[in-house]
C-alpha cells in the first residue's frame, strides 16, 4: 500500500511538474497563488455558479411545494382525461434537479478543471 | 400467532365479501431462499476478495480510494435507496395517491444541493470522515467529540429505525421469527464491514443497487403492459376505482410551514449523513466524487419517477385493492411485493423478497461502518491518542468499534420491537440537517468560523431538533400517548437549523481564532485546487 501511495503522488508530481513546463511558470509560492487575483476569480465565480444553481433548485423544489399548498385549484386542473396538473409537476421537480447537477457537472469539466489545472501548474514543484 | 395462517385464512376466509388475494407472502418459498442465499453466497465471496485489499485504515475506510465516479454513483443510490424507500413510498403512493409522489420528490431534491455545497471541498480537506473538515484548521479535540456526537446520533437513529423495519420486514416476507431476521441481518453485514471493509460494503451497495433498480423497473414494465403501455389508461383506472382524489395532493401538505421544513430537512439532512458523505473519500479525486454525485442523482431520480407507478398499480391491480393491502400490512409495505406476486409469480415475489433484504443488509453495513468511524477516527485515533496512533492500532480500533456498533444495532432493533420508530428516519434527517450540515458548510465557506462556534453550532443543532421532535405531536402524542403536543410543528429543521446556523455566527464572532483565520487561507489551496488532498 505505501508503495503504491507513493508512486501515485510521484505521479501526479510529475503531471504537475510537465504541466508547470509547458507554460514556462511553476514559480509561484502557495501564497502567491492564494493571492492572485486568477484564484480568488475562480473561487469566487465557483460559488457564483453554486449559488446561482442552488436559488433554481430552490425555486423549482419549494416553488412546487407551495403552489400544491397554496393553489390545489390549479393543481388539481386536469390535463388529460382524469391526469392532474400535478403529475408532470411532481415528475418536472425530480427531472429539474437532476438537469441541474448535470449541467453544474458539465460547467466544471469544461471551465472550472481547466483554470485548477492552469493554477497548479504556476505553484513550485 | 402465526402470519402465514392469518394471510391464508384472509385470502381463503368464505365469510368475508370483499375481493381477496392469493398470496404466499409470510410463507417461506424456495426459491427466495434460493435468491436470498444466492445473494448472500456472492456478496462474501466479495467480501473474502475484498478482505485481501483491505490492511489499512485507510483501505478500511475508504476502499484505498480506488472506487471510480460510476461505481460510487451506484453505491450512493444503494446507500440512499433504502427498504423504506422503496416498500414505503410505493405503499403511500398505493394507499394515499398522489401525496406519495410529494414524498418522493423530497427525497431526491437534496442531492443537486449536496453538490453544489459540499461534495468537492469535503472530497478535498477531509480523510475518512465530515469531522475531518470541521476540524480541519480549528482546535482538534473539541470539534472532533462535537461532530462525533452528532454523527453518532444521526447513525444511530438511522440504524434503529432500519434495523426495526427490516425485523418486521423480513418476519412479513419470510415468515421468519423478528429476533432471528435482526440477528441474521447483524451477523451477515458484520461479516461484511469487519474483513471486507468499505471495499466490500461499496460492491454490497453497488449489486444490490443494480438488483433494486432492475426489479422495480421489471415491475413498473408488467404494470404498463396491463395498461396498453399509457400511464393515462393507469390513472384512468385508478380514479374508477378510487375517485379523482387519488392524483391530487392531499393531506401531506396542509401547512406551507410543515411541508417547506420536512423538504428542509430533507434535503439538507443528505448534506450531513455521515455513511453518505464517507462514501466522497473512496473516490480518487473531486472530480470523481462530482461525476460520482450526477450518476446517483440519476438512478435516484429514475426510482423516484417510476416507483409511483409500481404504487398505483398496485392499488388498481391487486384484488381487493388497498383494503387487502392494508390488511396485510397497516402502512402499506407489502404492496410492491404483493404486485410483484401478481404480475411474475412466486419465483419474482421470492426476487422482490430477497433485494428487499439485500436492500437492508447493504444499509446496515454503511451505516455501521460509518457509526464505528466515528469513534474510532474521530474520537480514538483523533481525540485519545492526539492524532498519533499506528496502521495497526488504527484498524484495530475501527474493527472493535465496528463490533461494538453491530451489536448495539442488534440489540436495540431487539429492544424497540413493535415500537413506533418511522419518526426516527425523520429524526436523524433533522439532527443531520441542524448539528452537522450547519458546521460543515460554515467550515468550509466561512473563514471567521471558530472552534467555540463549531462546537456550539453542533450542540445547539442536535439538542434542539431532538427537543423539538420529542415535544411536537410526532413523539410527545403519538409514541408517548399524551393529550396535547408542547410544540406546534412536527418538522422543526426551519428552526433548529436556522437556529445553529446563528449560534455558529454569534459565536464565532464573539471567539475570534486567529490561527484558524490564517489557516483558512492556506486551506483554499487544498479546498479549490485539490493540492495536498488525501
Amino acid at each position: 500500500m505505501a508503495s503504491t501511495a507513493s508512486s501515485a503522488s510521484g505521479a501526479q508530481g510529475r503531471t504537475q511538474a510537465a504541466e508547470a513546463r509547458a507554460q514556462g511558470a511553476g514559480s509561484k509560492t502557495a501564497h502567491e497563488v492564494i493571492a492572485s487575483a486568477d484564484f480568488k476569480a475562480l473561487v469566487s465565480k465557483r460559488w457564483k455558479v453554486s449559488l446561482v444553481l442552488l436559488v433554481l433548485l430552490f425555486a423549482s423544489y419549494y416553488g412546487y411545494i407551495l403552489l400544491i399548498a397554496g393553489n390545489p385549484a390549479l393543481v388539481n386542473q386536469k390535463i388529460g382525461e382524469v391526469t392532474t396538473l400535478a403529475i408532470p409537476l411532481g415528475i418536472a421537480a425530480i427531472v429539474i434537479a437532476w438537469a441541474l447537477t448535470a449541467f453544474y457537472v458539465a460547467w466544471a469539466n469544461r471551465s472550472y478543471d481547466p483554470e485548477v489545472g492552469r493554477l497548479k501548474g504556476q505553484l513550485k514543484p | 400467532m402465526n402470519l402465514t395462517v392469518a394471510i391464508q385464512s384472509l385470502a381463503l376466509g368464505q365469510a368475508a365479501p370483499a375481493p381477496k388475494m392469493q398470496t404466499t407472502l409470510g410463507s417461506p418459498s424456495w426459491i427466495s431462499i434460493a435468491f436470498f442465499f444466492a445473494i448472500v453466497v456472492v456478496t462474501l465471496a466479495i467480501t473474502y476478495w475484498a478482505a485481501r485489499k483491505t490492511r489499512t485504515s485507510s483501505e478500511f475506510y475508504a476502499a484505498g480510494r480506488s472506487v471510480s465516479a460510476l461505481q460510487n454513483g451506484f453505491a450512493l443510490a444503494g446507500d440512499y435507496m433504502s427498504a423504506a424507500s422503496f416498500l414505503g413510498i410505493s405503499g403511500m403512493v398505493a394507499l394515499r395517491g398522489y401525496d406519495g409522489m410529494i414524498y418522493a420528490t423530497g427525497w431526491l431534491v437534496g442531492w443537486p444541493a449536496l453538490m453544489f455545497l459540499v461534495a468537492e471541498p469535503l472530497r478535498n480537506l477531509g480523510k475518512f470522515t465530515f469531522a475531518d473538515v470541521v476540524a480541519f484548521r480549528l482546535r482538534q479535540k473539541p470539534v472532533r467529540i462535537a461532530a462525533a456526537v452528532g454523527g453518532i446520533l444521526t447513525v444511530l437513529f438511522y440504524t434503529i429505525a432500519q434495523m426495526v423495519g427490516s425485523g418486521s420486514l423480513i418476519q412479513l416476507m419470510f415468515g421468519l421469527r423478528y429476533e432471528y431476521a435482526e440477528i441474521i441481518v447483524g451477523a451477515v453485514m458484520l461479516a461484511y464491514v469487519l474483513f471486507g471493509g468499505m471495499l466490500a460494503t461499496t460492491w454490497v451497495q453497488i449489486i444490490k443497487a443494480v438488483l433494486l433498480l432492475i426489479g422495480v423497473s421489471f415491475l413498473t414494465l408488467l404494470t404498463l403492459a396491463r395498461f396498453g403501455w399509457s400511464p393515462g389508461n393507469l390513472y384512468a383506472a385508478v380514479v374508477g376505482q378510487y375517485g379523482q382524489a387519488a392524483l391530487q395532493p392531499g393531506g401531506l401538505i396542509s401547512s406551507p410551514l410543515e411541508a417547506v421544513s420536512l423538504g428542509m430537512a430533507l434535503m439538507f439532512g443528505l448534506l450531513g449523513l455521515p455513511h453518505i458523505l464517507m462514501r466522497f473519500y473512496t473516490v480518487p479525486d473531486a472530480k470523481a466524487a462530482r461525476k460520482s454525485v450526477l450518476y446517483a442523482t440519476g438512478l435516484i431520480g429514475y426510482f423516484y419517477v417510476i416507483i409511483p407507478i409500481v404504487g398505483f398499480g398496485a392499488s388498481v391491480l391487486i384484488p381487493g385493492g388497498r383494503k387487502f393491502i392494508t390488511s396485510i400490512d397497516k402502512g402499506g409495505n407489502m404492496a410492491a411485493p404483493l404486485l410483484g406476486e401478481l404480475l411474475g409469480g412466486t419465483p419474482f415475489l421470492g426476487f422482490i423478497a430477497a433485494v428487499a433484504f439485500a436492500t437492508i443488509l447493504a444499509v446496515v453495513a454503511g451505516l455501521t461502518l460509518a457509526g464505528a468511524s466515528a469513534y474510532s477516527h474521530d474520537i480514538y485515533v483523533n481525540v485519545i491518542k492526539g492524532g498519533h496512533a499506528t496502521e495497526e492500532e488504527q484498524v484495530k480500533a475501527a474493527k472493535t468499534a465496528t463490533v461494538v456498533f453491530g451489536v448495539f444495532a442488534v440489540a436495540l432493533g431487539i429492544l424497540f420491537k413493535g415500537q413506533n420508530v418511522a419518526f426516527m428516519v425523520g429524526l436523524a434527517f433533522a439532527i443531520a440537517a441542524s448539528a452537522n450540515f450547519p458546521a460543515l458548510l460554515l467550515s468550509i465557506v466561512w473563514r471567521r468560523f471558530t472552534t467555540q462556534g463549531a462546537v456550539w453550532s453542533i450542540l445547539v443543532g442536535a439538542l434542539t431538533s431532538v427537543g423539538m421532535i420529542v415535544l411536537s405531536k410526532t413523539v410527545w402524542v403519538d409514541v408517548f400517548g399524551f393529550a396535547k403536543e408542547i410544540f406546534p410543528v412536527r418538522n422543526p429543521a426551519i428552526f433548529s437549523m436556522t437556529l445553529a446556523f446563528l449560534v455558529g455566527w454569534v459565536v464565532s464572532i464573539m471567539t475570534p481564532e486567529q490561527e484558524a483565520l490564517t489557516k483558512f487561507e492556506d486551506e483554499k489551496l487544498r479546498t479549490y485546487l485539490g493540492v495536498g488532498a488525501e
